[in-house]
């Protein structure tokens, strides 16, 4: 697949030694405190550079399981390359990502064989619902505690977003998977395939002591334009999924993205690689406002995605073959900083594909049949150091909690709520 | 010279008679295996060579040579199991004349070796002088090898062996004769003492030292391996540079034992050549920079010297020779009233806090991360209650740390009213009624001018150990005073 180059193409060696050896080896280091899951990241460092790779991936492990999949897809730029000190010192920061990948390749080539903490089976048993990062890191740190955990997605395959929706130059579903596969060896069961409806949740109730929510967000939102369910009007998840899962790699020549987040930027970028002769990202306010990392848009930029700001689309135009062009208005902000059209600005932009990415909405259809769970503005509502919910048994972390995130924030979240859970059972069973 | 500056004189005359172009010599290794190789260091810049040690030939061993490798960095320190030469004496007889007929201004030096014999050691000199050989450098170092057969180091740790054959030497030169030292010994001086006793015109110091670079962990093999086992070697490079300056100062400033010196050990720039110089040498010689890098480093290292010397106004080498000599004491004689602090300089500071661990776990726990949240103890003193550098890392971790996204961070903003570029939490205080002055932090910070050392007038007259003790009576051993 040539044309999904690797965004950060791992290191090899020597360069890898160079690069570790740079390091400052920083006390109580920001990169350390800048990562959500808070990896040591001088440490796993210091160990590449001692010839120590095992240790290093461990290192990295032992604070965050996912460690392979975020050293592709971290926003390494807001996070711990961002935090290096190297940027105060007239020198580009470490190369944090990649040496992280450089440890977890190797790890992943050994055989990704993860020590057992636990040796016993621990009574009480925990469900995670979604096989994304936060119910992965939940269910990882649970097993590795010694409890029983079944993870369910109503997927095919696991690994929610990381498998299906995090764009293939960042991490192919194959790295996602083989991850997973370390995961399940630590005795994670997974029930794939599984929708979980009201009625399933009761009975989940009464097998399991503890029920993570790790659903993350729903369907995404519509643009709310009559003719949007034209079959060249495809939605920036089901976009990435299909070329990335289902090898159906069929493209517009003018491809037009709603949205300037960074999945309309994933999306825009596969659309270019994918063979589309251009690529307009529409949004409806400017740069200072979209949602994207800088480094996000910068990129797309390099790959000749075209920006269209204070642009609203608000009608599809159909020809006999297919689309012919979107019509939208001109926005502008008012006091008050809200938006309003601009009388009798309307445009057409030519183009025969449609790609809407204007954010996910939340799951409260399947959230209000958690009894007890407490959702605010389409958000579960938690105790951040924990993870637990309103209802007790119930803890959760991840997109359906953070609004839509990072793997990173996911893998965290999880994290503290499989802390508190195992604390929570270790007490009820003595 | 094109800003009007006189090019600086970098010639030497070592011990009077030995003319150079400029002091920088190829120690005796492989680099002077040959005329052809010592001719292409000539074309290159070298002032002088002094040629692979002749003696009866020998044979070596493969492999020969192990390294210490440093963060990344290649042969901070070389280790060799090599012999002297392995070539036919009269080959390297001839092409000393040779290149001594085509490079009659440059030094060229024979370093010798042969057992431990008068006639032999008459023969070799008169070999050498009829070949041409500027000057003779008589191998007493080599600690490897040669010494199981009771040359090299074996003669020159033993003062009365080098004092005899440095004797039967000078009986038959007419150029001047030096003694490399060997570093493998208690004292150096004695040596050194020993061969001016036996009339030698200069010293070279200082020879290899014995080591084991490391060992293979697959094959439990030390390094360099020869068919499954090793020999300790002679060690050079960079990593031996401080060895050699101390004992290069001790040689000089021992009446009994100064001579004309030629530096050797660890020389890799032109600032580690000045330093050799400042503590005494008139030339210095260098090999494993070359073993690197090949001759055309001999370029910047004449440049570096010539330029140094311009901006300090230095004619000429012996301008600053010897010039730091005076400025090494014996510890009894430092002044105890001289006091130092490390200030940081907050603007420079990038956060790293590696002079706070530093100070923590390897000086005096004198460096705090105070300056937000937590408050300074009344009386500054960590008894305060300052948080160690383990508790400093659990908060950090505690913290739940989230990636910023504008749209869903709506309405937290970065403190935007920090002074420096680094958060002032990140930066570390330095308490100065508990600093001690040791230079610790100062060495570990990796900003150029972040920390300094600030002297504190005491409003104290200079006082050393030894005028103290000389003026007090000596205060009892309490068995704290040593730490």
């Amino acid at each position: 697949m040539a044309r999904f180059p690797e965004l950060h193409p791992p290191f090899d060696g020597p360069s890898a030694l160079i690069e570790a050896n740079r390091c400052l080896y920083c006390f109580d280091a920001p990169c350390t405190a800048a990562c959500p899951t808070h990896i040591d990241v001088p440490r796993f460092i210091k160990k590449i550079a001692q010839g120590n790779l095992r240790g290093s991936a461990l290192t990295i492990l032992d604070a965050n399981i996912l460690g392979a999949s975020c050293s592709r897809v971290c926003p390494v730029d807001v996070l711990c390359e961002g935090a290096c000190v190297y940027h105060r010192y007239n020198q580009e920061p470490i190369e944090i990502g990649r040496l992280q990948r450089h440890a977890m390749d190797a790890f992943l080539a050994d055989g990704a064989v993860l020590p057992r903490a636990s040796a016993t089976i621990k009574p009480g048993k925990v469900a995670c619902i979604g096989a994304g990062p936060a119910s992965l890191a939940c269910a990882a740190e649970l097993s590795k505690q010694g409890f029983a955990v079944t993870v369910f997605d109503r997927k095919p395959l696991p690994g929610g977003l990381n498998t299906y929706g995090v764009a293939e130059y960042k991490l192919r579903p194959g790295d996602s998977l083989r991850e997973i596969e370390m995961i399940r060896s630590l005795g994670v069961e997974f029930r794939l395939g599984t929708e979980i409806t009201s009625e399933a949740l009761c009975k989940l109730e009464q097998e399991f002591e503890a029920i993570f929510l790790g659903v993350g967000l729903g369907a995404m939102h519509r643009l709310g334009v009559p003719d949007e369910d034209h079959p060249s009007v495809t939605n920036a998840l089901d976009f990435i999924e299909r070329y990335k899962t289902a090898g159906n790699l069929a493209v517009g020549s003018r491809v037009v993205v709603i949205g300037a987040g960074n999945t309309a930027i994933d999306a825009a970028r596969a659309a270019r690689r994918l063979g589309a002769r251009s690529v307009q990202i529409l949004y409806r306010r400017d740069q200072q406002h979209m949602a994207a990392f800088s480094f996000e848009y910068e990129q797309a930029i390099a790959e000749g995605v075209e920006f269209c700001w204070w642009t609203q689309p608000v009608a599809i135009q159909l020809s006999e073959s297919g689309i012919r062009s979107i019509t939208c208005v001109r926005m502008r902000n008012t006091t008050g900083n809200s938006l309003e059209r601009l009388a009798g600005s309307e445009f057409d932009v030519h183009c025969d594909m449609i790609i809407p990415a204007i954010g996910q909405s939340p799951l409260l259809q399947f959230l209000e049949s958690c009894r007890g769970v407490r959702v605010e503005r389409g958000r579960v509502e938690i105790d951040r150091a924990t993870g637990q919910t309103a209802n007790p048994r119930y803890f959760a972390g991840g997109d359906c909690v953070n609004g839509g995130r990072e793997v990173v924030d996911a893998v965290a979240d999880g994290k503290r709520s499989a802390l508190a859970i195992s604390k929570k059972l270790e007490a009820a069973h003595g | 010279m094109a800003e009007g500056r006189t090019a600086a004189d970098l010639s030497v005359l070592f011990a009077g008679k030995i003319y150079s172009p400029n002091p920088f010599w190829l120690a005796s290794a492989p680099p002077t295996n040959c005329g052809e190789q010592v001719m292409r260091a000539f074309d290159a810049g070298w002032g002088g060579a002094v040629w692979k040690t002749l003696g009866d030939p020998i044979v070596n061993v493969s492999s020969r040579y192990s390294s210490v490798d440093w963060n990344g960095q290649r042969m901070m320190g070389l280790n060799n199991i090599e012999l002297i030469t392995d070539r036919p004496l009269e080959t390297n007889l001839r092409e000393i004349a040779e290149v001594k007929k085509r490079y009659p201004k440059h030094a060229l030096i024979a370093s010798l070796m042969v057992e431990s014999k008068r006639e032999a050691w008459h023969k070799i000199v008169q070999q050498s002088e009829d070949a041409g050989a500027d000057g003779l450098e008589l191998n007493f170092g080599c600690p490897h090898g040669m010494s199981e057969r009771g040359m090299g180091s074996a003669v020159g740790q033993v003062p009365e062996y080098t004092e005899m054959i440095t004797a039967w030497v000078k009986e038959k030169a007419r150029t001047p004769v030096l003694v490399k030292l060997t570093p493998n010994i208690t004292d150096i001086r004695t040596v050194a003492r020993a061969a001016k006793r036996g009339g030698a015109d200069g010293l070279s110091a200082i020879n290899t030292i014995n080591s084991i670079t490391g060992i293979d962990l697959d094959t439990f093999v030390p390094r360099p391996n020869v068919d499954g086992k090793s020999s300790h070697g002679g060690y050079c490079g960079p990593a031996v540079k401080p060895i050699a300056l101390n004992m290069v100062q001790q040689v000089q400033s021992d009446p009994e034992a100064a001579l004309p010196l030629s530096g050797i050990g660890g020389i890799s720039d032109w600032r580690d050549a000045v330093e050799f110089l400042l503590l005494g040498c008139s030339t210095i010689q260098v090999c494993t920079a070359v073993m690197h890098y090949g001759y055309r480093i001999i370029n910047e290292m004449t440049d570096g010297l010539a330029n140094w010397m311009a901006e300090k106004g230095f004619s000429k080498i012996s301008d600053f020779e010897s010039k730091s000599l005076r400025r090494v004491e014996e510890w009894k004689r430092l002044n105890l009233n001289y006091k130092i602090v490390a200030r940081i300089h907050e603007e420079k500071c990038i956060g790293c806090q590696l002079c706070y661990t530093a100070c923590w776990d390897g000086a005096h726990q004198c460096i705090h991360m105070d300056r937000v949240g937590q408050a300074v103890g009344t009386d500054g003193h960590r008894d305060g209650g300052h948080s160690t550098p383990a508790m400093r890392e659990r908060e950090s971790r505690e913290v739940i740390a989230v990636t910023p996204i504008p749209k869903l961070d709506y309405g937290s903003s970065v403190n935007g009213s920090e002074p420096f570029p680094t958060p002032l939490a990140r930066i570390p205080r330095v308490d100065e009624s508990e600093c001690v002055g040791c230079n610790l932090c100062y060495l570990v910070c990796p900003v150029p001018g972040c920390i300094t050392m600030e002297q504190i007038d005491l409003g104290l007259p200079a006082q050393s150990w030894e005028e103290r003790t000389a003026t007090a009576p000596t205060p009892p051993i309490t068995g704290r005073n040593c730490d």
